[in-house]
């Protein structure tokens, strides 16, 4: 039986922030995955299309994490698979493959699906599979049926568009050309709705806009009605790319309003919106008050406690350690293996805070550096997130996934109190951290 | 074969297999791949994934790298971090798009244990295969290179075959052990559960060998060529094909045949079990020893035939397979295509993961409970 390694030189695995570089402060190298699952992955954002069936054409290798997915989510019903085997990659047969296999699918399910979500894999990019032949013929064959192409390509992640991206612009591609409505908006992008209370929300309803995220959509025709939109609005980073491509088709427009945990920032994002939907600019100093009187609230309770923060929590881990290590938090590391669009407060943070500690997540040494003694040194930290809770070690953890629907000073406010909450109940984070798909529904 | 599942899971593939095979060995297994199989195996395929730190890891393959057939990444990659971590050896699975590329892993493996003169091992698997083929690739491989002529210790034993997937964690291979040795058999490892690459290293020891699974007869038979272990093949199961088992043991023991307890199946049986095949006629020989009629064994992934035993590889064989059954007992994921028979629970790790973990039923422990509910 292996023993565990308790003595580990952290060096490639965790680097001061001063010293580390953008936008990978890591080396590339053979990687590890953490048992935190509560991230989202293809098939949990594919089920947010309304009565659609997922299909995967892939090895069962592949197969295996997505069919178990769906079974785990209590969607197997909308899922269906169809195994590449090694005769196909001789035989040449893979268009085939898919056409007879979907063909068999949708000839079993006890009801027709209005749409398709058909994943292909790095398999077909790589024998150069005609999957627009495919499609066309599967369209032809089924005119019912919208289908739509999706992508399983993890080898193309460094190549172009991520799988996740791509995921995201796809969720999107069955909307139908309508004519728009210039007082309906959509905010699309995000694997959880926005919460209502948030100002992004508060600003589009109280104008009078129509406001439609997926998750609010039941039907295939409610989500049809996202088409009918003149905006989007989009804060998640990897979604960018599905608004810019529902702008080249069907004209919608959008704006890009990064989450934030700067208040001029958020002012600022919140008042193009305002500019875009014609609306008077609004007076945040209330609910900036607001934010300070929770954060220093919290800051009574967590007092001078480390804190990690991991990139599972939200977009924007660093802009988050920012504003927490300003208002006094004693935020010692930030769990990430990349620095995406956070540039400007990564290199403010180098000045204003170079010792914090930015830790890799999937480096081979991270194995070891996990639980409370090892990875957390000892010391009892708060966990802003999963994987901050698994090598910190902690069940003190704010378990949000990918924001959660926070946004703006509301999701500060609701941040803050999360922390506090956190630091005054532990959580059986082992239990939670390994469910897949965090909100997204659970068998287990 | 439309090769389609509309409704059903999908078994664990052979490069996890590799993983979960050698999992508590003390070696670094990296399934060469972009990314996913590294979190599909660690969540749905491996158990101890939380409380052993083993050291599995995936390359993270890039497109440019393939394309440009860039092995040297790999291999420098995989130094670095065997300089760092020190293993015991290096084992790496194959995936899809390096088979498609022609990655030649036993060169690949050579070059590494050249650098590191750490043992080092290339599995050809392509995540096409389920996982009984990885996992008896890498027994077969450990049992050829990790193990050395030594003198046979009288009454001895390995255990061959065992690992989560297909006897979950729910103490069946303790159970074993210990089953084994009230009869007074010393159980010198068993391949690899509970087990060391040092009790792995004594196996040539042993003086017979018990396959429990199909992914352990490879192993066997490469020890019986090596050594001249005799070996049985049989998961003992309830108490009185428990008795054969062990009763087998001592006489492959004595007069060094080896024996197969994997009795023939009726394809006809009104009773049908899916799942891997030695497990599976094990249960269904135990089962007979009660008082059970004929019994169907359908088994959907890589293993020997056996008499009787139905080969079914996709949705509409398996349904086919099952006409005219009256009752099947597998693991709940086959459930939605068994909606018109009698049906009861058996959860194959190997097919459904980590989802029906708390009902993992121990072959030797809860089979009364089990018989109970298939035979009333």
């Amino acid at each position: 039986m292996l023993k565990r390694i308790d003595q580990i030189d952290e060096s490639c695995a965790s680097v001061r922030i001063a010293d580390a570089s953008f936008p990978a402060p890591f080396r590339s190298g053979l990687e590890y995955s953490a048992p935190a699952r509560g991230t989202w992955n293809i098939v949990h954002t594919g089920m947010l299309l309304p009565e659609a069936h997922e299909i995967f054409v892939c090895a069962a290798g592949c197969l295996r994490g997505v069919v178990l997915t769906a079974a785990e989510q209590g969607t197997s019903d909308r899922f269906s698979t169809i195994a590449i085997r090694e005769n196909n990659l001789l035989d040449g047969d893979m268009e085939q493959l898919i056409i007879d296999g979907v063909g068999d699918i949708l000839s079993k399910l006890p009801k027709r699906p209005p749409a398709v979500l058909l994943y292909t894999s790095c398999i077909h990019h790589f024998t150069g599979c005609d999957l627009k032949l495919a499609y066309r013929r599967l369209r032809e064959k089924y005119p019912d049926v919208d289908f739509t192409d999706c992508y399983m390509n993890p080898i193309m992640r460094k190549s172009g568009l991520t799988p996740d991206q791509l995921m995201r612009r796809q969720l999107y591609s069955l909307l139908k050309k309508q004519p728009l409505d210039e007082k309906s908006v959509n905010i699309i992008g995000n694997d959880f709705a926005t919460l209502p209370t948030s100002e992004l929300v508060t600003t589009i309803r109280e104008g009078g806009y129509t406001l439609r995220e997926i998750q609010d959509c039941h039907t295939y025709q409610e989500y049809q009605q996202m088409a009918t939109a003149s905006l989007n609005i989009v804060y998640n980073p990897a979604a960018k790319a599905s608004a810019a491509a529902l702008e080249r088709r069907l004209g919608q427009k959008y704006l890009y309003l990064p989450l934030s945990y700067d208040y001029d920032e958020i002012v600022s994002g919140l008042n193009t919106l305002c500019d875009t939907l014609h609306l008077p600019h609004r007076d945040y100093s209330d609910r900036i008050a607001a934010c300070e009187a929770a954060l220093e609230k919290a800051h009574e309770v967590i007092g001078d406690t480390p804190i990690a923060i991991d990139y599972t929590l939200t977009y924007r881990p660093l802009s988050l350690a920012r504003l927490l290590l300003r208002k006094g938090f004693n935020v010692k590391r930030v769990y990430l293996d990349g620095i995406g669009e956070e540039k400007a407060d990564f290199e403010a943070l180098q000045k204003e805070a170079p010792d914090l500690m930015l830790y890799a997540t999937v480096e081979v040494k991270m194995r070891f550096l996990h639980g409370a003694e090892v990875g957390g040194h000892g010391k009892h930290f708060l966990a802003l997130g999963q994987k901050a809770a698994y090598f910190t070690g902690s069940d003190n953890f704010v378990n949000i996934v990918e924001c959660g629907g926070l946004y703006g000073f509301d999701g500060i406010i609701r941040m803050a109190g999360e922390m506090e909450d956190a630091y005054l109940h532990k959580k059986d984070a082992r239990r939670l951290i390994q469910i897949k798909g965090f909100g997204g529904g659970c068998c287990l | 074969m439309k090769q389609t599942a509309s409704f059903i899971s999908t078994y664990s593939a052979d490069a996890f297999g590799v993983a979960s095979a050698l999992y508590e060995l003390g070696g670094m297994t990296i399934m060469h791949d972009a990314s996913g199989c590294n979190s599909t195996y660690n969540t749905h395929d491996e158990p101890r994934w939380y409380d052993i730190d083993s050291m599995v890891y995936i390359s993270g393959l890039s497109e440019m790298e393939a394309v440009m057939g860039d092995d040297g990444k790999l291999i420098d990659d995989i130094v670095q971090a065997a300089g760092e971590l020190s293993p015991k050896f290096i084992a790496l699975a194959g995936t899809p798009i390096p088979m498609m590329i022609g990655t030649d892993y036993k060169a690949v493996a050579a070059v590494i244990e050249k650098k590191t003169g750490i043992p080092s091992f290339g599995f050809a698997t392509n995540g096409m295969q389920d996982y009984l083929s990885g996992i008896s690739m890498a027994f077969e491989a450990f049992a050829e290179r990790m193990t050395q002529p030594m003198d046979v210790i009288p009454h001895s034993v390995n255990v061959l075959g065992v690992t989560p997937l297909d006897f979950a964690v729910c103490g069946y291979d303790r159970e074993l052990v210990s089953r084994l040795q009230s009869d007074e058999w010393e159980v010198l490892a068993t391949w690899s559960m509970g087990c060391s690459l040092e009790d792995i290293r004594r196996s040539a020891a042993a003086e017979v060998n018990l396959v429990v699974s199909w992914s352990g007869l490879a192993a066997a038979k490469k020890l019986q060529a090596l050594y001249g272990t005799p070996y049985v093949i049989g998961a003992p199961v309830g108490e009185k094909f428990t008795a054969e088992v062990l009763d087998a043991l001592h006489q492959s023991a004595k007069d060094k045949t080896c024996r197969d307890l994997c009795g023939a199946s009726s394809s006809n049986g009104k009773i049908v079990l899916i799942g891997e095949s030695v497990t599976s006629l094990s249960l269904a020989a135990a089962l007979r020893k009660e008082g059970a009629g004929d019994i169907r064994v359908i088994c959907p992934v890589c293993c020997e035939e056996h008499p009787g035993m139905i080969r079914a590889l996709d949705e509409d064989e398996l349904i086919r397979a099952m006409n005219g059954a009256e009752m099947v007992v597998a693991d709940p994921l086959y459930q939605p295509i068994c909606k018109d028979k009698q049906f009861v629970r058996l959860p194959h790790e190997a097919f459904s993961g980590r989802l029906f973990r708390r009902e993992d039923v121990n072959l030797l422990t809860g089979f009364e409970q089990l018989k109970n509910k298939i035979l009333g």
